[in-house]
């Protein structure tokens, strides 16, 4: 284990900024698994599909000669008619029952997709380079790529775009009507149905606009879609659902966490830490509610 | 033990019967039996937890995992320096006398039937204290957790994986090994079958079932449901420990993500025969193993690549348009098999009603 980053105020200043750019990101797509959680009562294990999904559209857009850039305002459309979709296909079969049947049949349509991206898309890791620079801080000492700049900033002003037409617009008026009570919701005119398949494309677009932030930030593989699901759940369980505000704190303290472990435990060990992370945060939400004789719900 | 019925004793006698026939009459396909027999005890056991006590797991394939690479390691290391065995890929500087081989697997399997039990005991009160789709995915993260740590432990070779100690040379050849396999899973079905459906009739299923109904009115009733969903998980984990240790043996190589720890299919195998089949009953997830392994079998081979996309859309199609499985078709259907009598004038008078 490797101490240095403590030790260097460099490194550990490095390290959080890295960290709560990263989170912003990780609480965008967190965000869209808490409005379908909530409108909808499905756990979408097929999010961090839709991210990589995502993420391809930018790449391509990449390798034609386009700025991926431009895959933020390109991937949302496309990945929300993905979404609508797979919601006539699927999820609006499983709306209604037991949460289980969820996230099992969004378990085969991850395992899906991620098939299919493997099949169309290839299975190298690949990168679409923004050739934004870097931006320097504190006497060079900390380096900060400005794509991660942009994706922070693109994922803020995103959810500020999307908080207000929540509130203002129709459909958003619609959409929380629906969360509180589907069925009084219903009784007072509300087409549910459109409802719930605009609360699923709207949620695969912020995966999309969250996809795109990931080709020019991260790397893409087909096969790496899951952590990014289990990140959001876990960012979703210690927020509490609709709580915006936590979802961005809780994002930006589970992107300084994973940057500190990468430091400390090494690379290799990063996935293992976001999943035994996800079993720890969970077991503590257990026993501090078992005090009150509760539990999760 | 309730008896068995007269027509429950002829069905049981006559698989008994094809079973013992088979790997002499179907000689090319005695490991696809075998299998298909592993498929069934990791289905029944997964339907004890998931089926009978509500508390759907992802997580039975960490015991699994366990299981595989403690009877492998100790196979090995009984007689042999571990760390060495997997560095020199094994088989080829250490070789197995046939008295080592056999008293090795015993002592592995063992290992591999007890240990997944304590694993089990110790985080089962903590992690059975979730509930419903936490608990899903819960465990979902410690099966890939699992994983990714067996890949990071050098001495069971990290992410290259180990070999299982061949066959004694002396006894035979490869339709030797097949024949002992194939009994050893055997004995595992006959064990598993006899203890469960044991099980099924005694107060435990009741209070499972009554975990399933209802929890809080389970506890108010003064059953400690915490006991008991520990003891169910626990009896789960100590099957699928020894058909984790028999699958290694059989397949001969171990590699953390891909056979040992493969949430993305032993994993959502066992949940996914169980549900085709029907939860909570006692035939269901056989006959769903059955089905799902013949299927597999015959079919796997003609999607060439496309595996996982079938797979996928398995999956969606069985949850969705079957979520009750073949079981549960068939009391609808015809509830008079069940032993439970069907009032006709009640039935119309609820048809009219709807």
């Amino acid at each position: 284990m490797d101490f240095l980053v403590f030790q260097i105020p460099a490194l550990t200043a490095q390290a959080i900024l890295d960290g709560v750019l990263l989170g912003i990101l990780f609480a965008l797509i967190a965000y869209g698994m808490a409005l379908q959680w909530g409108v909808m009562n499905i756990i979408n294990i097929a999010q961090g599909e839709l991210v990589i999904m995502g993420g391809y559209i930018a790449y391509f857009m990449y390798q034609a000669g386009i700025h991926p850039a431009w895959g933020i305002f390109v991937s949302p459309v496309i990945m929300f008619f993905v979404g609508v979709i797979i919601y006539k296909l699927v999820i609006n079969k499983v709306v209604d029952r037991d949460m289980f049947i969820s996230i099992l049949a969004t378990f085969g349509i991850s395992i899906l997709m991620m098939q299919l991206m493997n099949f169309g898309f290839g299975s190298d890791v690949v990168v679409a380079q923004s050739d934004f620079g870097t931006t320097m801080l504190f006497n060079n000492s900390v380096t900060l790529p400005n794509s991660k700049i942009f994706s922070a900033v693109v994922s803020i002003l995103c959810a500020i775009v999307l908080t207000i037409y929540m509130k203002k617009s129709k459909l958003g008026r619609a959409i929380r009507a629906t969360a509180q009570n589907a069925r009084a919701a219903k009784i007072l005119g509300v087409d549910t149905e459109k409802v719930y398949a605009s609360t699923f494309g709207i949620n695969a677009a912020l995966c999309g606009v969250a996809g795109a932030l990931v080709a020019i930030t991260f790397t893409l593989h087909p096969y790496v879609g899951l952590p990014y699901t289990v990140r959001s759940f876990m960012i979703v369980i210690v927020a509490g659902l609709g709580n915006l505000p936590g979802v961005a704190i809780s994002g930006m303290s589970l992107g300084v966490f994973e940057e500190f472990a990468d430091y400390l435990l090494g690379t290799e060990f990063r996935i293992a830490t976001v999943f035994f992370l996800l079993v720890l945060i969970l077991l503590y939400r257990r026993f501090k509610l078992a005090k009150k004789r509760e539990y999760l719900k | 033990m309730y008896a068995f019925t007269k027509k429950e004793l002829y069905i049981c006698g006559a698989i008994l019967l094809f079973l013992l026939v088979a790997p002499f009459v179907f000689a090319n396909f005695k490991l696809q039996l075998a299998f298909m027999l592993i498929l069934i005890v990791l289905a029944m056991t997964w339907n004890i937890q998931g089926g009978e006590m509500g508390y759907n797991s992802f997580g039975n394939i960490m015991f699994f995992g366990v299981g595989m690479y403690l009877c492998v390691s100790m196979q090995i290391g009984v007689y042999f320096p571990l760390a060495e065995w997997t560095e020199s890929g094994g088989e080829k500087t250490f070789v197995h006398e046939p008295d080592q081989y056999f008293k090795g697997l015993g002592i592995g399997l063992m290992f591999a039937a007890l240990v997944p039990p304590i694993i089990a005991g110790l985080i089962g009160y903590g992690i059975l204290g979730l509930r419903g789709h936490y608990f899903a995915i819960c465990t979902l993260g410690i099966g890939i957790a699992s994983g990714e740590l067996a890949g990071g432990i050098e001495l069971i070779g990290a992410g290259q994986g180990m070999t299982a100690p061949p066959f004694p040379k002396g006894l035979g050849d490869l339709e030797a090994r097949g024949q002992f396999l194939y009994f050893l899973c055997f004995a595992l079905l006959i064990m598993t079958f006899t203890f469960i459906r044991w099980l099924y009739t005694t107060k435990f299923r009741l209070v499972l079932n009554a975990i399933r109904d209802n929890e809080d009115k389970a506890e108010a009733m003064g059953i400690e449901t915490m006991r008991y969903k520990i003891t169910g998980w626990m009896i789960s984990a100590f099957f699928c420990g020894l058909a984790g240790g028999l699958v290694g043996t059989m397949v001969g190589y171990i590699e953390p993500v891909e056979v040992a720890f493969d949430g993305r299919e032993m994993g959502v195998f066992m949940v996914l025969m169980t549900i085709l089949g029907g939860k909570g009953t006692l035939w269901g997830p056989i006959i769903g193993a059955v089905g799902f392994h013949i299927f597999k079998e015959s079919f796997w081979t003609l999607f060439l690549g496309w595996q996982y996309v079938a797979l996928g859309v398995l999956i969606i199609v069985i949850v969705v348009y079957f979520p009750e499985g073949l079981m549960g078709y068939l009391r609808e259907k015809k509830p008079e098999w069940f032993g439970e009598v069907v009032d006709d004038k009640d039935r119309k008078a609820q048809i009219s009603l709807d």
